[in-house]
């Protein structure tokens, strides 16, 4: 199983202790997984995350199991280039951050990365939030990823793997059965930050849509690597060993 | 014959100072699914004692954080049952709203002499405000710790409630210095660093793990500024990350000793009227929680 929602690298709105990659290869074997779809935590605020990407790639590379998922504004010119010269360099995934560049719920942009993520044979990661909507700085303005804003990448989507990291219940459920059969069968969420008991909403939505529409993610180096285990570890007998989609395997 | 797997939390004591529980007729209708779901997540994990509370009707009848005197009456009436169907795993506070005192006193008296072992305050006043010294005194009075509601950092008002944050908690504390308090989820919403700073030097009051917040560097900044002897863990409504968190403070390099701290130590310190009959429904053997000497660190049995 690999963690869909890591990253490396400082948050511009507290201090992080230790986001360094070696340390996410310690973490990450010693929460027994065997590798992470890595991003470049500071890109995300960048205006033009090139330059990120560069320090991503060259960062994760001593570490074969820390696999790039670099970063593509689609709003950004040259933006088919730079999703090309990714996918050569040995990205695993790509990133987005539509609420971060201003993109509203229905910008054609994102539905183009999209469809050329499917064309490249590459999934595409979208993230819901980074941190606890009651605790933002007063100048991180960006809000969190809205259901419509997933619904309109998804909807009429034929071929990419979409992963949505770090949403809640709510969000998921919205956009769930807000599109097609076919439509949802390429979305996938990680658990990061579903509520397990008392409130067992991983449960309820682990039963009510498929484990299979779930991945891991740890939202390492913001939160602790531990959550998802707790969560999975607390499931109901019922849902004991359940087992989610494991993206290493696409 | 089968055995119940270990603890996933591991076998020694494991005291939840911030758990609530629902009852029927109360603003939540799986009322009883979630009440079992902790029971069971608690006995997954291997809490020893939810001690908790009800916030009147939970919304139905009068606001949660602003409950009238019937409805915050009818919440300790369920708490009270509550505690007393499961003896073996479940202690409580007495939640009162401070705005009326009278009442608030009087239930207090109540309930205490009905097994309460703490005071629940909520958000229907500010900490520092002078209508809660009376609910203060009268806890030191009984040697009842304060569960004060916290936001951490308050910058704005929030819907609902009349949010205190560090600072306010921190002038109440100076002002009530044989009262315990037990500072609400650190995890629970906004900065905790400023509450960290705000309650480093007030020695009465300790920092209560629980909420659904999970961020890396709270539990190294709050162990930073307070020290294992003022940290307690709690749940609140999200078990999983108090799960999450004990096994993090494991690997942020609390001993063994400050870990049972943590685990319940403080807690037994805190909650003087405290009392547990441990091997019962707690599955700890009694050899971990070394028996029953008098004057013993560790909690004794019910008489």
């Amino acid at each position: 199983m690999i963690d869909t929602n890591a990253y490396i690298g400082g948050y511009p709105f507290r201090h992080i202790p230790h986001p360094e990659p070696a340390v996410l290869a310690r973490v990450l074997e010693r929460e027994g997984l065997d590798g992470a779809w890595v991003g470049h935590l500071p890109s995300v605020f960048y205006r033009d995350p090139a330059p990120g990407n560069d320090e991503l790639f060259e960062s994760v590379a001593p570490h074969p199991t820390l696999r790039p998922a670099p970063c593509i504004r689609p709003d950004w010119p040259g933006w088919e280039r730079s999703l090309a010269s990714a996918v050569d360099r040995g990205a695993r995934a790509i990133r987005a951050y539509p609420p971060q560049w201003g993109l509203g719920a229905d910008d054609p942009a994102m539905r183009s990365l999209c469809a050329a993520c499917g064309e490249a044979g590459i999934p595409l990661v979208l993230t819901a939030r980074f941190e606890d909507l009651r605790q933002r700085h007063w100048m991180d303005q960006a809000g969190d990823l809205s259901a419509a804003a997933v619904r309109s990448v998804a909807r009429g989507n034929p071929q990419t793997r979409i992963v949505v990291c770090s949403a809640g219940r709510g969000t998921i459920e919205e956009v769930h059965w807000g599109l097609t059969p076919q439509e949802r069968a390429l979305v996938f969420w990680d658990i990061s930050w579903i509520w397990g008991p008392p409130e067992d909403e991983l449960a309820l939505l682990l039963r009510t849509m498929g484990p299979e529409r779930f991945v891991y993610g740890t939202a390492w180096p913001l939160r602790l690597a531990q959550t998802p285990r707790a969560n999975l570890a607390l499931l109901p007998d019922e849902l004991a060993g359940v087992t989610l989609t494991d993206p290493s395997r696409w | 014959m089968t055995t119940s797997p270990a603890p996933l939390a591991g076998p020694t004591p494991l005291i939840d100072v911030h758990a609530h529980f629902f009852f029927e007729g109360c603003g939540r209708a799986e009322w009883d699914a979630l009440n079992a779901a902790r029971f069971r997540a608690g006995e997954r994990m291997g809490i020893s004692i939810h001690i908790a509370s009800i916030l009147g009707s939970w919304g139905r009848f009068s606001p949660t954080y602003f409950a009238s005197p019937a409805d915050t009456a009818l919440g300790n009436d369920a708490m009270q049952a509550i505690a007393a169907r499961y003896p073996d795993r479940v202690r409580w506070y007495v939640a009162v709203n401070p705005n009326d005192t009278e009442f608030a006193l009087a239930e207090i008296d109540r309930r205490v002499a009905a097994g309460a072992i703490g005071v629940k305050l909520a958000a229907g006043r500010r900490a520092d405000d002078a209508l809660v010294d009376p609910i203060a005194q009268r806890a030191a009075e009984r040697n009842l710790p304060i569960l004060h509601h916290i936001w951490q950092h308050r910058r704005r008002h929030w819907p609902s409630q009349d949010a205190s944050d560090g600072a306010d908690l921190a002038r109440l504390a100076a002002r009530h210095a044989g009262a315990s308090f037990i500072l609400a989820h650190i995890g629970g919403g906004g900065d905790y660093r400023h509450t960290f700073a705000a309650v480093r030097d007030v020695p009465n009051i300790y920092l209560d793990l629980s909420g659904s917040g999970v961020d890396r560097g709270m539990l190294d900044d709050a162990y930073a500024a307070v020290g294992a002897k003022r940290l307690i863990w709690g749940a609140d409504i999200t078990l999983c990350t108090g799960l999450a968190k004990l096994w993090a403070l494991e690997v942020i390099g609390l001993t063994s000793d400050e870990m049972a701290d943590v685990r319940w130590r403080n807690a037994v310190r805190v909650f003087p009227h405290l009392r547990w009959e441990p091997g019962t429904g707690n599955r700890e053997q009694r050899s971990q929680v070394g028996g029953t000497v008098p004057g013993s660190p560790f909690p004794v049995p019910v008489k």
